[in-house]
């Protein structure tokens, strides 16, 4: 085989190398000093980049936050409704009246009252600005220090809410209905993904836990099941019917945690409220086990709730610090390893998801099943 | 100069905590599970109610530091 094609491509490249080596020592001075300079501008431009360096944690906070306009791509936005309820009555407008502001600069004007948003919150705005033209009052620490109306506006959680209140039932009244319809027969499509969790919620979480009574429980336990397993998959979804941090919202985990809470207070039988106020210890023990006991029926569901929360917002957190190592590093050779990453903990949270919703079930299930136990 | 909020130093800490507990947990339950395979999914659902327990500390730490951060 003739091979001197190869040859002749390696006389070339050193003949190139050669050249190239040579040029650089025949450079003149002055060429270096023209480098130096460059070097000096591009310096000086770096630390002007310094000052508005990317704040990673503003950035995943304000992801994972509620707000009142839905962001779908680029520059286009879903305006939400804002329902206020003021001094005078209710008063409704669209958040995209604010223009995108969230500095406390655009004023609305609605009943003779004016509102600010500022940080995602509505403000009734101050008579003049101050020297940001923010028309708030802040203290030194940035809070604002103005009244709030009552807000109940429709912001993306409660949008996302309702978006998933329809897939859970869409799914669940085929469900029921394909039971009715084939009774005594083997599933059908979608009854038959869905029967094999149901029957693990049974048989894993209730039977176990609740005892021969665990039929009562069983509609709180799928729901709050299902509920927190949808929202946690929704918010892994990084568009539309998703993104949003539902189920790390604190207030949408207290309230499941509520749920909770009541159904150990007002199932809870003689055995459990003896056990809090007058356990089988000596007397002058009282003094410390039932105001710790006491304790313990509010710190379950508080522990619930914090879990939950903390839990999806962590993985949030977690899943936007890692995208935006590209913005941290300023370089695009970083983006195969944040993208990486991002994959690998975004598999994870998808574990995290069922896996959450699984423990605070089954905790549920346990507490209420300590209420219920009998004397034995 | 070393700026920003002593929170991390505390996350931190949670986290070495929460390591160290879910780590013998699962340990523990791998000892379980080699020692009585048909046993799994009765330890593995013990773990992870464990694991949850030990889990929720450390978020409590995690929430109060940036509770303390922001």
């Amino acid at each position: 085989m003739d091979c001197s094609h190869v040859f002749e491509f390696k006389v070339k490249r050193l003949i190139v190398v050669f050249t190239l080596f040579l040029a650089f020592f025949s450079m003149r001075p002055a060429a270096f000093a023209q480098d130096h300079e460059s070097h000096a501008v591009a310096e000086h431009s770096a630390e002007a980049k310094e000052e508005k360096k990317f704040d990673i944690g503003k950035f995943a906070l304000h992801h994972i936050a509620d707000s009142h306009s839905w962001h779908v791509i680029g520059h286009t936005y879903i305006s939400l409704p804002v329902i206020l309820y003021t001094n005078s009555g209710f008063v409704n407008f669209s958040s995209g009246d604010f223009h995108h502001d969230d500095e406390a600069k655009v004023v609305i004007e609605q009943k003779g009252q004016r509102f600010v948003k500022f940080h995602e919150k509505i403000y009734y705005a101050s008579e003049t600005a101050n020297d940001h033209g923010q028309y708030i009052a802040l203290d030194e620490k940035h809070h604002a220090l103005n009244a709030r109306p009552l807000d109940l506006s429709i912001t993306k959680n409660v949008c996302t809410l309702f978006i998933s209140i329809i897939i859970i039932l869409a799914v669940f009244l085929n469900v029921a209905n394909g039971y009715k319809k084939r009774k005594g027969k083997s599933p059908k499509g979608l009854q038959s993904w869905m029967e094999p969790i149901i029957l693990f919620v049974r048989d894993d979480i209730a039977k176990p836990n609740l005892g021969h009574k665990y039929e009562r429980f069983m509609p709180y336990l799928l729901t709050v099941f299902f509920f927190i397993w949808f929202n946690n998959m929704l918010g892994l979804i990084p568009f539309l019917p998703g993104g949003a941090n539902l189920t790390g919202n604190i207030a949408v985990t207290m309230i499941l945690a509520l749920g909770t809470f009541f159904l150990t207070v007002f199932n809870g039988n003689k055995y459990y409220w003896k056990h809090i106020f007058a356990p089988d210890v000596p007397w002058w023990m009282y003094i410390v086990m039932v105001p710790v006991e006491i304790f313990g029926i509010f710190t379950k569901p508080i522990a619930l709730m914090i879990r939950l929360f903390a839990n999806i917002t962590a993985g949030h957190i977690l899943m936007l610090s890692l995208l935006c190592l590209v913005f941290v590093f300023n370089s695009l050779a970083i983006a195969p390893v944040s993208i990486v990453f991002a994959v690998f903990i975004g598999a994870i949270e998808l574990l995290v998801a069922f896996i959450q919703a699984f423990i605070f079930t089954i905790l549920s299930a346990l507490f209420i099943g300590m209420a219920i136990e009998e004397h034995h | 100069m070393i700026t920003g909020s002593i929170a991390a130093i505390g996350a931190g800490l949670a986290a070495i905590g929460a390591g160290l507990g879910i780590g013998r947990i699962g340990g523990s339950a791998m000892d379980g599970i080699a020692r009585q395979p048909e046993a799994a999914s009765k330890i593995q659902t013990a773990m992870l109610i464990a694991a949850a327990f030990v889990e929720a500390v450390a978020l409590f730490a995690v929430v109060v530091a940036l509770m303390g951060n922001g």
